[in-house]
């Protein structure tokens, strides 16, 4: 798994490559709980190289949500592969996170 | 048709066995996400097991076999660590994990919406969970 940053202003773009399983999550994790990530409004997670995700991977997100919304912080994803995001889907979480198809979908709903 | 991988209980070796079933699955799975639904239900039955149940002791083994017989698929997961409690088991709330920010415990919920029966029973010392997908 590699993570990327991108940051622009009070929005954070974190783009993932590879596969998010109960070995790789640990890092994911690190980086959503560095105190740094709540100086973004909103956090963009590019979902187009990530290949594959455990209940781990969901799990990192799943432990962070509440954080960010308590914080007014918005959590998107975007660029998501259809098998991913079915993973999400099987468990209800495409209704309860934010999923939209491309960068700019994510830039608008952002900025509602 | 019947194949099989033996690994060490280290969760670095999730990788080699999701390769496993994708490389044994992909001739007779068509659909990209059941295929990938089956690789996720064996990976979190694998990552139980190799975490919980064996934590994580690279002495200790994790064998997978596949079977495939027309339309009918046995995944078959064995280990000699602590036994999976069914009848402890509770299905999450998943709104509750949200509020709570548990990091853990629902990759059995995704197992049991993903396939169509799961078994867990043990043989001797040996704990094994069989999980039976019917393809379309």
């Amino acid at each position: 798994m590699k993570i990327k940053h991108t940051i622009s202003d009070n929005t954070i773009t974190i783009s993932l490559d590879g596969e998010l399983d109960a070995s790789s999550s640990v890092m994911l994790d690190e980086e959503l709980s560095s105190p740094n990530i709540m100086k973004f409004s909103k956090i963009l997670v590019d979902c187009k190289n990530l290949n594959y995700i455990s209940s781990a991977g969901l799990g990192v997100f799943i432990s962070h949500l509440q954080r960010f919304e308590d914080a007014q912080i918005k959590l998107i994803f975007f660029n998501m592969q259809e098998k991913v995001r079915n993973v999400f889907e099987i468990l209800g979480l495409d209704l309860l996170m934010t999923i939209v198809g491309s960068y700019e979908e994510a830039v608008t709903i952002s900025n509602d | 048709m019947t194949n099989m991988i033996r690994v060490s209980c280290d969760r670095k070796n999730l990788k080699t066995i999701r390769n496993f079933v994708s490389d044994t699955l992909a001739p007779v799975v068509s659909s990209e996400i059941i295929l990938n639904q089956i690789i996720l239900a064996v990976d979190e039955i694998c990552a139980n097991k190799i975490i919980h149940a064996n934590q994580e002791d690279s002495s200790q083994y994790l064998t997978l076999i596949i079977r495939h017989l027309k339309n009918e698929l046995e995944l078959e997961l064995q280990d000699t660590g602590r036994a999976f409690e069914q009848a402890a088991y509770k299905e999450p709330n998943i709104l509750e994990c949200i509020r709570q920010g548990k990091k853990g415990g629902v990759g059995v919920a995704l197992v049991n919406r993903i396939m169509d029966k799961v078994e867990y029973r043990a043989h001797g010392t040996t704990n094994i969970c069989v999980l039976y997908k019917t393809l379309a």
